[in-house]
């Protein structure tokens, strides 16, 4: 691959004012001007984001719905067409190669796509090509030919019924919809990173700018503005959704990670990382927790946590919460200081800031 | 708003504002758009002594968090209440109610002119 791709969005982006960051080889938006506005424009009307980074792999086949119950850690077979599931692709030692949503996309129960994290493409194709041997399924990478659009926040719905033309009230959250697109084709899934309603519209690259700008226009009246990385990123961590590279890794256990339910240990048959995660991490592993602060100054990645004089854990995302206006964090802490209310310490460059530990999220939508 | 094609600068993306033996100093527009919505600064307070090169304080959007180097010796005549009150100011008027700090000084360093910083940052 290319030390730096660009999304087929670019030139539109960069007439917007973008600024640019690398992230995982790809140059993406990180902010049109102002993250906080951007972060707001999404709780309080809608946020235009370009994420086509992301990978978008397909398994077809006639074994997919087995090939998908042995390769993943959670049930896929039980999906129902255009259903979307939040899941795991599992090590053998249990640990987290990448996390991921699945779509069920076709009607006779063997067509899957999966969407994976821009940075983990080529070890979960690599994994997927691997676990396939002697299930008869067709893997195929499609990241390069798809576009993946999201518009998210509470005035979404209604932005993308006017842009396609259909009523989505019935569509559930973490459900989709296959449609067309400018006779191409075009998957709406009511899913998301911010902790909003919201939708993710997967196309081919040839139309993206076009959905683009009609969603922009479309939007405007909404309060729905372009929004990038940095807004993501801080949306995601109110909503206390883990980051891979940040909360989750190879060396993570998913039960460390608050996410032992997304493994069906119940389901028959073995899948890769089951013996691992039956045996279980160890009694005294870390334990992912958020952590809220007083004051401005915010724990960041990799800022130790103590409990008066000893360490006992280390921070993996923070901001001063835009949302909440105080610090948040999430940090994996040892087990016996992980429970809602015990009051710790953040190291912040030589300052010791008290905290204390929350359940996650932080931030919640009101959904009455 | 200070005129930026009259500032001196540093490699550290400030600017250098020189009126008799006093350095107002700030962060250049550049800087600030790199860093993103700043949500906090901390200035060192005035009468403190600084030397060149050296933090003296932070300046934290919500994504990094910014170092604030004093770009000469001297004492810290001012700092900026009210950027302090309202960090976005650093944002939205980086050469003017952004500034940070004001610091007496008996001897100028070799800064870079507004040619040399452009040319720096490639703008």
């Amino acid at each position: 691959m290319p030390d730096s791709r660009l999304p087929p969005l670019y030139a539109i982006h960069h007439a917007a004012g973008a600024s640019f960051t690398d992230f995982a080889g790809w140059q993406m938006p990180v902010s049109y001007g102002s993250d906080l506005a951007e972060h707001h424009a999404v709780r309080t009307a809608a946020g235009l984001f370009d994420i086509s980074h992301m990978a978008e792999i397909r398994v077809d086949g006639p074994d997919a719905p087995a090939f998908l119950d042995y390769a993943l850690a959670g049930k896929i077979s039980a999906l129902a067409y255009g259903q979307a599931k939040y899941s795991l692709l599992l090590s053998e030692d249990g640990g987290i190669v990448d996390d991921l949503v699945v779509y069920r996309a076709g009607r006779n129960n063997s067509s899957f796509m999966i969407v994976a994290n821009a940075g983990n493409r080529v070890p979960v194709v690599i994994a997927l090509q691997e676990r396939a041997a002697g299930f008869k399924v067709a893997i195929s990478d499609e990241s390069d030919r798809v576009s993946l659009i999201a518009v998210q926040g509470p005035a979404s719905r209604a932005i993308v019924e006017q842009v396609i033309g259909r009523d989505l009230s019935e569509l559930k959250y973490y459900w989709g919809v296959e449609m067309l697109y400018n006779d191409g084709p075009f998957f709406v899934a009511r899913t998301g990173y911010t902790g909003e309603d919201g939708f993710e519209l997967y196309l081919g690259n040839d139309s993206a700018a076009q959905l683009w700008q009609e969603l922009l226009e479309a939007g405007a009246p909404h309060g729905l503005i372009p929004a990038g990385l940095a807004s993501r990123d801080t949306l995601r961590l109110e909503a206390g959704m883990p980051l891979y590279g940040h909360e989750l890794g190879l060396e993570t256990f998913p039960a460390q990670a608050g996410l032992g339910r997304v493994v069906a240990l119940a389901k028959e048959g073995d899948f890769v990382g089951r013996a691992a995660i039956e045996a279980g991490p160890p009694s005294d592993a870390r334990k992912l927790v958020g952590l809220i602060a007083e004051g401005r100054r915010a724990g960041r990645a990799d800022y130790p946590v103590f409990d008066g004089d000893r360490e006992v854990g280390i921070v993996t995302s923070g901001a001063l919460s835009p949302t909440l206006g105080y610090p948040i964090a999430m940090a994996y802490v040892d087990p016996n200081v992980s429970e809602a209310g015990t009051a710790l310490t953040i190291d912040v460059r030589g300052t010791r800031v008290p905290a204390s530990v929350v359940a996650l999220p932080f931030y919640k939508r009101d959904t009455k | 708003m200070a005129d930026p094609t009259t500032l001196q600068y540093t490699a550290e993306h400030e600017w250098i504002l020189v009126e008799g033996d006093v350095a107002t100093v700030g962060i250049t527009a550049y800087a600030a758009d790199k860093l993103g919505d700043v949500v906090f600064v901390d200035l060192p307070k005035a009468g403190s002594s600084v030397a060149t090169g050296t933090v003296v304080g932070e300046i934290e959007s919500t994504k990094s968090v910014g170092e604030l180097f004093a770009p000469v010796d001297g004492v810290v005549a001012e700092s900026n209440d009210a950027v302090e009150a309202d960090p976005s100011l650093v944002n939205s008027d980086p050469f003017g109610a952004g500034w940070l700090i004001k610091v007496t000084f008996t001897e100028l360093p070799s800064l870079l002119s507004h040619d040399e910083y452009s040319k720096l940052v490639g703008e």
